[in-house]
């Protein structure tokens, strides 16, 4: 363990500094160090070392030791770590003496969003902020650098720097950036476009499998993630909502639960919820659920899964869907093809079952709001906690913790935050923690949207492919929050992983005659991201139908795809690399059985070779995944793969298991004995394979599950001879 | 009013007598790493010992706990790390949201004292706890290597793992 990196990183994980002084949480792990923001010019804070702003995201100390400064949430994805690497990699500081510090929603706003977007989802933390937050560290050391041939009177071309220390070798003087932050923090910042970053062939920090920074306080139990918090005088709120979407709360009867222990009060929290306000969440939860509450479940009180199913295969049959590609005439070339496929796939609704329950802490007074919470989108928390309490943005503040996972349940949708507001509201000037219980969280999530897919294709005489179909029926996240971007139906983000265009998601096979089709059949049932949506519903239609395909060819699936690959070399280099490192073709042990997919998404390309055995009861085993990204540029090798390692979890607990099933209009599956989540003796040995080509900036967290299960469920294929077409598994009979 | 004795503590809390044993530390005691997942027992991460036994605290009564019981929860492992448990899941980067692993580690250190050089099996069966971010490759990879730092082994593990790059 590094010392230094420790103590710094302790200083973000457990202090979120607010201008009431809270320190939050234990501070025994490493010294209780709260940096809070040194602005130039302004008092030196009591601490030892003196701190020292030299631009936005550098803060240099006396000790010698350096502060990076993130907008991104840290939701287990390690994009602080990553973010951290590549500031220090042009800052050219010690890695050893790095720590991070998380800005505020507020203190952003404050100064003119000068760390840019602060959301973290789609892959993108790393990303899409690579080339700012590089420029950042560039800026500073130029800065630092001007400081120091300033003192020496020296052409600062003379001057050079390893790790933080500063030398002149004409004159043999040396100094450091603890010494020189001062003098640097008052020279005019260089012109952003005047900097040039390194080339990745000379990274020294970034590129590197560096250890996260962030580990120590998980290993002890001192992180104090949000539901951790106590504030002074806090009280507790569990909340129930409707559980029928679109219903409202008709009545509760607060006084029934006035004299349990510890309770408040019940407070109507929205037009569709309701909280018990306790001494302790535990108290608050058991007043709750023995709170008489009339609920007016609305006009959607009848729905069930077997009618949201009936009007995604009307969506399959009617005609009037959105093309989002109609190249040549794919239809009559499947008519007049020499062999027809075809098949319908289905996929579920999914929660995102974070293990930290959704939770928010607020404090509501007449000028201000607070909010402490686990969120992927601490401007969009301060957008929601404005909107509730009904103050500007600028007398509201965000406090993010490290989530407990996230998986796009934190992003956009801010609910829990708005109903932290909400409650805290009736309790002006007292802090109020809500948290959901496990069963709140299951059944009021923002789902996977559910689809079906009926594929068609046609080979010619050759076993070519001359037509391929594709038509997606189902519900889109798009009409729900960016309606403009799913109007008439046309919603392409539907097809994601089918895209024509380079750089996101594009399909990697050409086809002469090809139409991709969208019929948007929306439900009452909430629908939202969730990690790698919607190419991981996608990748299962394209890469399960492509061996179907490929077995009436009679073609081996990898020779059959990569015949269709040639204008695409970036998803076969991947396809390759996963077919080599996977012993593609290569003798199997008895029994077992190989799959491979490949598919885009995220701005990376991913492929997976699956390696499983099917028992005689038609019990599934994966005994062997082997997974190869190109992400473009590999910030830290070691991440990458524990992230590859997450996405096969992931995975494949949404291809056995994963499934919300709708009963009188609300979600059946309510804590983890009914929606199951793969464990430690299912899960495979992952080998990853990172083949990055260095001229893109390609995503991470997500991008690869989509490989997941499609490489799984045609390695059964392989086994059984008969294609899986509807997940999960656990209702599939297989032999 | 409950006896406890937490870590080598007595505490006497005012609670309830069907309030769980999870909710007393965290709310009564403030001892925060032991976490809330599920409350059904399903999840683990609410794992502590009760005189040396696994027990998932989200769904057992604080009644049930005698004033004698030892309970040990994550802070009582090892406040600096030190723990073999500790150190190899450091070692290997095992967390990833970390939500997970106090209960996680708490499994592993119950396994290890009963079988301190476990083969792959015993650790399917004895590793039963839900991680959600999925670290469970580096976790079964973590409990081997907490095996060898305890015999004094100091190599490193064989099977670490690390993504290739071509």
């Amino acid at each position: 363990m590094k010392k230094t990196n420790a103590s710094a990183t302790s200083a973000t994980a457990l202090a979120n500094p607010s201008r009431r002084g809270f320190i939050v949480g234990s501070a025994a792990a490493a010294g209780g160090l709260s940096l809070g923001f040194h602005l130039p010019g302004s008092a030196a804070p009591a601490a030892k070392a003196s701190v020292t702003e030299v631009n936005a995201w550098v803060v240099v100390k006396s000790d010698e030791s350096v502060v990076i400064r993130v907008a991104r949430s840290e939701m287990g994805q390690g994009t602080h770590t990553g973010l951290a690497q590549l500031v220090t990699e042009e800052l050219e500081c010690d890695w050893k003496r790095v720590g991070i510090e998380q800005v505020t929603a507020g203190q952003n706003l404050a100064r003119n969003r000068v760390w840019g977007e602060m959301s973290t989802g789609g892959s993108r933390g790393i990303r899409i902020s690579n080339t700012y937050v590089r420029q950042g560290g560039a800026a500073a050391r130029i800065m630092l650098l001007q400081a120091a041939a300033n003192e020496w009177n020296v052409p600062v071309g003379e001057i050079s720097v390893d790790k933080g220390v500063v030398t002149h070798a004409a004159s043999k003087r040396k100094t450091t950036y603890g010494k020189l932050a001062v003098a640097a923090s008052k020279i005019t910042p260089p012109d952003v476009k005047s900097i040039k970053l390194k080339s990745p062939q000379d990274w020294k920090v970034a590129g590197k499998p560096v250890k996260r920074l962030d580990t120590a306080n998980k290993l002890n139990g001192s992180k104090v993630y949000s539901i951790d918090l106590k504030l002074p005088g806090m009280l507790y709120a569990a909340v129930k909502a409707c559980p029928v979407y679109g219903g409202t709360l008709k009545s509760f009867d607060g006084d029934k639960v006035l004299n349990l222990p510890g309770v408040k009060r019940a407070v109507q929290v929205s037009p569709s919820a309701v909280a018990v306000v306790a001494d302790t969440w535990w108290r608050a939860k058991k007043a709750l659920d023995a709170l008489p509450i009339e609920w007016d479940e609305g006009p959607n009180a009848s729905v069930s899964s077997a009618m949201i199913d009936a009007r995604l295969k009307e969506g399959l049959a009617a005609s009037g869907a959105y093309a989002n590609r109609n190249e040549g005439d794919a239809l009559k070339a499947i008519e007049g093809a020499v062999k027809k496929i075809e098949a319908v796939y289905s996929t579920p609704f999914l929660a995102h079952a974070t293990m930290e329950p959704s939770n928010a802490t607020a404090l509501v007074t007449a000028n201000k709001v607070e909010v402490w919470l686990p969120t992927q989108n601490a401007e969009a928390s301060l957008a929601a906690a404005s909107e509730e309490s009904g103050l500007p943005l600028s007398q509201c503040e965000i406090y993010k913790h490290d989530l407990g996972g996230g998986f796009g349940r934190r992003g956009g949708d801010q609910d829990y935050t708005r109903q932290a507001v909400a409650i805290a509201k009736q309790f002006a000037g007292t802090p109020v923690k809500m948290i959901w219980s496990r069963e709140e969280d299951m059944q009021h999530d923002f789902y996977r949207p559910i689809s079906q897919c009926k594929l068609s294709a046609g080979l010619d005489a050759n076993n070519k492919l001359v037509g391929l179909h594709i038509k997606v029926s189902g519900q889109s996240i798009n009409a729900r929050v960016n309606p403009a971007a799913a109007k008439g139906g046309n919603d392409d983000r539907q097809l994601q992983g089918f895209w024509s265009a380079a750089g996101d998601a594009q399909f990697g096979y050409a086809v002469p005659n090809l139409l991709v089709e969208y019929a948007m059949r929306n439900t009452h049932v909430p629908v939202g991201p969730w990690r790698g949506v919607n190419t991981n519903q996608n990748a299962v239609y394209s890469e399960c139908f492509m061996d179907e395909v490929a077995k009436a060819a009679g073609t081996d699936p990898l020779e059959f795809r990569r015949a269709l690959m040639a204008k695409y070399p970036k998803h076969l280099a991947v396809l390759n690399a996963a077919a080599e490192k996977g012993d593609w073709g290569k003798p199997l042990q008895p029994g077992r059985f190989r799959g491979i997919a490949q598919f885009m998404g995220y701005a990376s390309y991913s492929a997976a070779v699956a390696e499983v055995s099917v028992n005689a009861k038609g019990e599934v085993k994966v005994h062997r995944m082997t997974l190869a990204t190109n992400c473009g540029h590999a910030v830290n090798p070691q991440q990458i793969a524990a992230q590859v390692e997450g996405g096969v979890a992931y995975g494949l607990s949404a291809t056995f298991y994963g499934e919300c099933t709708v009963d009188k209009g609300r979600v059946v599956q309510s804590n983890f004995h009914d929606y199951q989540i793969l464990k430690l003796a299912e899960m495979p040995h992952v080998d990853t394979v990172v083949v990055p080509t260095f001229d893109f900036w390609g995503g991470v967290g997500e991008p690869t599950i989509c490989v997941v299960a499609p490489s799984v469920l045609n390695a059964i294929f392989a086994a059984t001879g008969k294609p899986v077409r509807t997940l999960p598994l656990k209702n599939q009979k297989l032999v | 009013m409950a006896k406890l004795n937490i870590n080598g503590k007595a505490h006497d809390v005012q609670v309830e007598a069907d309030t769980p044993l999870l909710w007393t530390l965290r709310e009564q005691v403030g001892l925060t790493g032991t976490k809330y997942g599920c409350g059904v027992a399903q999840c683990g991460a609410c794992s502590v010992h009760i005189n040396g036994q696994l027990t998932r605290s989200c769904s057992m009564p604080v009644s049930a706990v005698k004033p004698g019981d030892k309970v040990l929860t994550i802070e009582g492992i090892s406040r600096n790390n030190s723990h073999p448990v500790q150190q190899a899941w450091a070692e290997l980067d095992v967390p990833q949201c970390g939500y997970c692993q106090s209960g996680q580690i708490m499994a592993a250190v119950a396994l290890l004292k009963k079988t301190p050089k476990p083969t792959d099996q015993q650790i399917d069966e004895a590793m039963t706890n839900i991680c959600r971010c999925g670290t469970y490759q580096r976790i079964r990879a973590g409990v081997h290597r907490a095996a060898e730092i305890a015999s004094g082994r100091t190599a490193k593990p064989a099977a670490k793992p690390t993504a290739k790059s071509a």
